[in-house]
Formats: C-alpha cells, structure tokens, sequence
C-alpha cells in the first residue's frame, strides 16, 4: 500500500485542501477582481477631463482646508444649522426608536409567533430597499420639502434598521428568565419590560446612538438633496450656488467635527454594552 | 416581624428610585423632542397626516401607462449603470481598505505612527458625509460616472477600513499567535493566518456595502447628474408621478436582487 500524498506546484507536501467555502470565495474574490476591470471600460466618461479634473480637485481640496473660511453666512447661524441638522437626526432616531422597540417585540422569535416575525421582516426588507432620499421626496409630495417630510423619510430607514438590531439583542435573552417569568403567570407586557428591555438596555441605547451618528449623515444629505434645511443644505448652496470653496471647506470641517464627536461617543457606548 | 418591614421599606425606595429615573429620562426625552421639533420647526400632527397621503399616492401611481413604461429602456440603462459604479466603486475601496486595516489594526500593525495615521484617513474618509465629497467632486469632474464613482469611493473606504479592522481584530488573533510562536514572518502570518481567517467576513461586509452604495448612488446621482438619480430628478421636477414611482420601484427591484443574491453567497461562504 502506497500512502497517497498529494504535492502542490512547488513539490511541497500538501497540507491543507479547500473546503467548498473557501473555492466558493475564491471564485467570487476572482470573479469580483475581473467585473472591476471590466467595470471600468463599461462606464461612461462623457465631458471628464482627468488633466484638467485631478488638478482641480487638487486646488479646491487645497481651498477648502487650507484656508476654509465662512463668508455668506456666519458663525452663529452656521452652528445653528448644525443645530437644525442634529435635530432632525434626534427627531427621526427617538421617535423611530419607540416604533422599533413595538416592532422588534414582534420580530424576535422568541417573543413572538413565527408569521408576525416574518411579515415584519418582509416589510423591513421592502422598507429598507428604498433609498432616503426616494423616502423623504415621496412624503415631500404629500408633506411639502421641508422637516416634516425630511423626519418622516428617515424615521423608515432607522425603523428598518433599528428593528433588526433590536430584535436580535431581543434573541439573545436567556430564554430560562423568561419561562420562569412566565411560570409566575406574569403577563406579556411584564415580561417585556421586566426582563427583556431591562436585560437588553446597554445594547439598546449603543445601537439607537449609532442609528444616531448615522441619522446625522443622511440629515446632512436631506438638506443638501431634499431641501431639508441645515447644514447640509448650506454646503449645498455653497458649492453650487457661490462656487465657494473656502466655504465648502469651512461647512465640511464643520460637519467632520461633529461626525468624529458622535463616532467617538458611539465607540464609548458600543465597548460599555 | 420588624426585620421583615425593613425589608419592605427598602424594597419600596428601590422601586421609587426606579420608578423616578425612569420619570426624569422620559421627561428629558419629551423635552428633548420638543426642542428639536422647536428647532426644525416639525409639527408631529404633520407628520402622521403625511403618511396616509403618501401611501395613497403611492397607491394612485402604481398603475403605469403605456408612455410610462415605453421608457423603461432608458431606467433600465441608467439602473445598470449605477449598479455598475456601485460595485466597480466597493471593490475598489476595498482593495485599498484591507491595506488600511492591515496597517491600522493591533495585530499586524508596522509601526505605531503608521497606525495611526491609516486610521486618522479612514476617519476622516468616513466622516465627511457622501453628499459633501459628491458635491466637491461633481466642480471638477462633472456630471459622468467618475464623480459618483469617486464620492462613493471615498465614502466606502472609510467605512470598509472600520469594518475590517474590527474583522482582523476579532477573529485571527489566536491564530497569529500561533503562527508567530512558530517564529513566521510578518507576511507569512498576514497571507496565512489573518487574510485567511478574516476573509470571509470581509466578503460579507463588501456585499453589505454594495448594498448600501446602489442606495447612496441614487442620492449621489441626483445631486450630481448622473445615473438614476438623474433621471429621478428630472421626472420629479416635472411633476410626472408615474415615472417616480416606475424609478423607485425599479431600484427597490434592484435592491432586493442584489440583497437576495448576498444572502446566498453568505451561506455559502461564511
């Protein structure tokens, strides 16, 4: 009897053969390598004029951090949009966050029955499938442009959001403090509050506060492509109305800030829960 | 018999003591809501009422026209394309964020300054928002693919370089363990312990970011021109209802492909 010893290219003894994943992955990581290259070609270029944008781009980065300044607007009013900005995204988080928490009672398996969990995902799915901007400008037809259509349009996506997270920190409950819960005859809405929020909270307030730290990002992105004021909607109008790039750059530094204060908090929440 | 009605009075402090945080962070949570509706100048009466005029319109423009659908081409172009820079623009971020993280992580890290510095630039890459690296680059690269492309770069590969530092973070550090005690070099332990170990993972986060990126094109594209936020744009401003609907009805299509078909290779690769 010969032992059967494979050998690869370079004569080595073989000591590892791909599972299905791995082959799988390695196909797609080759795969996804050739689509870029082909990617690429297939894009359209009208009007780019790399010698003339590169440089360009160069020379306004350049502008915009090196000396950024406000110049049609003012400090206070410039942080007073940003004001405007964190309220929308506190607005659409809190009052998400309440709808997310009903909702993901009834997503988690093992607080609820098997059809209402999935018809909630299903509608989750769809939800999440729109983008914002497409959420804030359908309202914007029935609300007009402005907060209302704005705060509406968001509080979708962190509802899509926020239901996930929350339904799985839900899952992951010790499913013995609840039967003993309901050993006792405790009503449904005891055990929910009594044992699952309670038992869940840190992870509740990390994800609502990240849902946060994003929600300023798309409230920036609200006022700047759906009219929903604040600060986005200055740097809208800096770069396309004044062509201002100091003051695109003192907008962006602005809105950089803020985006690292929340990141950092978020960070701090995320390792306490 | 006193011991026990110690008990209870204690009992009773804490559930007040309770019962009053509870109170404060609901009040300071009311407050909070009322200054921001204050702020924004949002009316929650509003807000409820949009909802039901908004599902009924989108009701009333589900039944499209044989105009409407003539264009369907053209959407189905513009979606293509979009797709196209959404996954062109991922791949590519995520080529130069496995570099990023590779230099930024704790595990396999050259040196500290180097670390931080790959961190500060995905930090600052994912904290300027897409609309305001969109609304820098459309100035200088106009309205093609490049600029969305470029804008949903930039925003990918901060986000990327997060996700696959904690990826390397968590899950090969008893592998690289191993394989240093063995006494392997730097590059044996990236190409045999930590790509391995963390590549699946990281394939899951690029599909979630491709995912994310076809709905931020859309939002790209309508400000700066191109794909099928362009054409989003241009039919909304001319109030023809039943194209937007047709629109976004094909990019939720889009979404829930792609999603699906994420899912599927998830299973199999993770």
């Amino acid at each position: 009897m010969t032992a059967v010893v494979e050998h690869n290219k370079n004569g080595g003894i073989k000591v590892s053969k791909p599972n299905r994943g791995q082959r799988v992955l390695k196909g797609l990581l080759i795969g996804s390598a050739i689509f870029t290259v082909i990617g690429f070609f297939l894009m359209d270029y009208t009007g780019l004029d790399l010698t003339h944008a590169i440089p360009m781009t160069i020379d306004n980065l350049g502008q915009m951090f090196l000396s950024p300044s406000l110049n049609n607007t003012t400090w206070p009013s410039a942080l007073w949009q940003v004001a405007i900005t964190l309220s929308l995204a506190f607005l659409a988080t809190i009052l998400g966050a309440v709808i997310s928490l009903f909702l993901a009672f009834g997503t988690a398996v093992n607080l609820s029955k098997p059809w209402i969990s999935n018809t909630i995902k299903a509608f989750i799915t769809v939800v999440r499938a729109v983008p914002t901007v497409l959420w804030v400008l359908i309202f914007a037809i029935a609300a007009g442009l402005g907060a209302v259509a704005a705060v509406i349009g968001m509080i979708f996506h962190s509802i899509a959001y926020l239901v996930k997270a929350y339904s799985e920190a839900f899952e992951e409950v010790d499913q013995g403090k609840i039967e003993a819960l309901r050993a006792t005859g405790s009503s449904y809405p005891h055990i929910l509050f009594q044992v699952v929020v309670p038992q869940t909270k840190s992870f509740l307030i990390s994800w609502t506060f990240l849902r946060f730290e994003i929600n300023f990002g798309v409230a920036v992105a609200m006022g700047a492509a759906a009219g929903a004021g604040g600060i986005g909607y200055e740097l809208f109008m800096a770069s396309t109305f004044y062509y201002d790039m100091q003051e695109v750059g003192a907008i962006t530094l602005i809105i950089l800030v803020v985006a690292i204060i929340l990141e950092l908090i978020a960070n701090r929440l995320k390792m306490a829960a | 018999m006193s011991k026990t009605s110690t008990i209870n009075a204690n009992e009773i402090t804490i559930i007040q003591k309770k019962n009053l945080y509870l109170l404060l962070t609901v009040v300071v949570i009311v407050g909070l809501i009322m200054l921001a509706g204050y702020i924004t100048e949002y009316s929650h009466v509003e807000g409820i009422m949009s909802i039901p005029a908004a599902m009924s319109w989108m009701a009333s423009n589900m039944w499209f026209s044989q105009s409407t659908l003539s264009n369907l081409g053209s959407v189905m172009r513009l979606l293509w394309e979009t797709i196209l820079i959404s996954i062109v623009s991922t791949t590519t971020a995520a080529v130069f964020a496995v570099v990023f993280a590779l230099l930024g992580s704790k595990l396999t890290y050259i040196n500290k300054p180097l670390m931080y510095a790959a961190k500060i630039v995905a930090s600052i890459s994912r904290n300027i928002p897409v609309v305001a690296w969109a609304l820098i680059l459309v100035i200088s690269f106009g309205t093609n693919s490049m600029t969305g492309f470029l804008a949903l770069f930039f925003g990918s590969f901060g986000f990327l370089v997060r996700a696959f530092l904690e990826t390397i973070d968590e899950g090969s550090e008893d592998s690289v363990e191993a394989l240093k005690a063995t006494g392997a070099t730097y590059w044996h332990t990236i190409f045999k312990a930590v790509l391995p170990d963390s590549m699946p993972q990281m394939f899951s986060w690029i599909l979630f970011m491709i995912e994310t990126n076809i709905r931020s094109a859309t939002l790209v594209g309508l400000l700066t021109g191109t794909g099928i936020g362009y054409l989003f744009d241009l039919y909304y401003k001319q109030l023809n209802y039943e194209m937007v609907s047709l629109i976004t009805l094909a990019i939720v299509l889009a979404v829930l492909v792609i999603e699906a078909i994420s899912n599927i290779i998830r299973r199999e690769i993770l």
